[in-house]
């Protein structure tokens, strides 16, 4: 089975084309990065404008790549939520269209669902159950995943989402955006034991994350630092920066394990554009050897927003025959316990 | 007209929340709150409590809207929790269609208000937040608006 997978959930324009939900044919996508670069974040009216412009491009291209015509696909998957409304418009339209035309059975995804599954384009991929971390600048979600369509939620950010710690920090240090890359760079140089920025693990069996506080501590120290205030001395803005992501690493990854050691799977996932970062994969790794357990993360193609997760996610559905009307219409937000469990 | 203005203490986001609260049970379809204060300075924990104080579920969890740049909430009157951080002028904020909300028949409750005070509707109460030390902010309600001050003075009888 074919399946065309379209994501234009946030900024970036994407199409994948996986064949039986598993093997990567092919993967476009147009990142909006450059274009958002001088606002430190993503504009949503810039973002459905673009994606307009990019969205028959990008399938093309997809196809052109993959080798195969429209007549080739059994199926297409498309994000209908959660995101920016404006900007899932237009890749859920084009994906009615298209099914319309060709006569191809059309799903909707739940953008979250993409990244849970994205392990499974992988070569290796965790058995059932395992616990998923989504980790992005929208969200910070630890997930039960017991099957296809069984996502538990067990907790989640209480304010701000761990990729918008990272843009929020670079914009204070003047560095750029995206954050996360720019932070993880600058990290490289730095020392990240130098500063002891808070740690929020909330009550002792708690698995939500709060990451406001670590923002705000960040922001008074650099003001303090700036003005020549901090006990410290030497202190460089490169430790700053790898202090900063040492303390967002340390909590991730205690909360990724305490999921798996409380539900006692074998196997814990973290996806989402956070995951690229290497001292979270690393820092995870070593965490997870002592305790058993096996980590899983899909490489940084499949962690940032793409078409093939969600081309991943549609084959489960599509196989069992659910199909979406050409009434359907996008979600800003959309709880995974809403999901229809695949048997 | 005359700015009047009512002034906390806080010393804990608890506090913060309750204050917060406060305000959300007094407020009526069309108000449009301006918070104004520095990252870190509180201002998504207020919003915690207006929505709170608007009766939106409890198990709801109000985040920051600075990735989305609005969340809608479902209360005794909609929330509407509005973010112009990222927001480079004016125009990006009318563009993205957020300065209807001013407009719409729910609460509107704005992050990093003080960016354009011009887009506001004059009605607003304006609140002001001022990091003391590590944990204690100053937090001022204020407005020059009948609404405004039938807004305080419910606020002082309850």
């Amino acid at each position: 089975m074919i399946i065309l997978g379209i994501d234009t959930s946030c900024d970036d324009t994407s199409a994948g084309i996986v064949l039986d939900g598993r093997r990567v044919i092919s993967n476009v996508v147009h990142s909006q990065v450059e274009l958002h670069h001088p606002y430190g974040g993503v504009v949503p009216e810039l973002a459905s404008r673009e994606h307009l412009k990019n969205i028959m491009p990008v399938v093309s291209e997809a196809l052109l790549k993959a080798d195969i015509g429209m007549r080739d696909l059994d199926g297409i998957a498309v994000t209908v939520g959660p995101g920016l409304v404006g900007a899932l418009l237009v890749g859920l339209y084009y994906a009615k269209a298209l099914a319309y035309v060709h006569n191809l059975p059309m799903v909707a995804i739940n953008h979250l669902e993409g990244h849970i599954l994205s392990i499974f384009l992988e070569e290796e991929v965790p058995a059932f159950p395992f616990v998923a971390l989504t980790v992005s600048g929208g969200h910070t979600s630890l997930y039960h995943v017991k099957g296809y369509g069984q996502y538990s939620l067990m907790g989640q950010t209480l304010d701000d989402a761990a990729g918008e710690a990272f843009d929020k920090v670079a914009r204070i240090l003047g560095i750029g955006y995206p954050g996360g890359p720019v932070i993880e760079n600058l990290a490289l140089e730095g020392r990240g034991n130098k500063i002891n920025f808070p740690r929020a693990y909330m009550s002792h069996d708690s698995l939500d994350f709060s990451f406001s506080g670590l923002k705000t501590a960040v922001a008074l120290y650099i003001k303090k630092w700036r003005g020549g205030q901090t006990e410290t001395d030497g202190v460089k803005i490169s430790d700053i920066a790898a202090s900063f992501q040492e303390s967002v690493v340390d909590v991730l990854v205690q909360k990724l394990i305490d999921a798996g050691r409380k539900t006692g799977v074998l196997a814990v996932m973290a996806a989402g554009g956070v995951a690229c970062n290497k001292r979270l994969r690393a820092r995870l790794e070593e965490a997870a050897s002592s305790q058993d357990i096996r980590v899983y993360c899909p490489r940084p193609d499949y962690c940032t927003d793409n078409g093939a997760m969600i081309a991943a996610a549609g084959y489960n559905r599509l196989l069992t025959g659910e199909k979406a009307d050409l009434s359907v219409d996008v979600r800003s937000k959309y709880p995974t316990q809403e999901l229809s469990p695949i048997d | 007209m005359k700015e009047r203005s009512i002034i906390y203490n806080s010393t804990s986001d608890r506090e913060t929340i309750d204050i917060g609260q406060g305000l959300g049970t007094v407020l009526s379809g069309g108000d449009v709150v301006a918070l104004v204060g520095e990252l870190g300075s509180g201002k998504t924990w207020f919003t915690k409590g207006v929505a709170k104080g608007l009766g939106v579920l409890t198990e709801t969890v109000v985040t920051s809207p600075s990735f989305s740049l609005i969340n809608e909430y479902d209360g005794r009157h909609t929330l509407f929790h509005m973010d112009a951080y990222r927001l480079e002028g004016i125009s990006d904020f009318i563009s993205a269609g957020l300065e209807e909300y001013f407009y719409k028949d729910g609460v509107a409750v704005m992050e990093w208000a003080d960016r354009w005070p011009e887009i506001l509707p004059e009605w607003r109460l304006k609140v002001e937040f001022t990091i003391i030390d590590e944990r204690s902010r100053q937090i001022t309600l204020s407005g020059y608006h009948p609404r405004a001050y039938e807004i305080l003075k419910s606020i002082c009888n309850t």
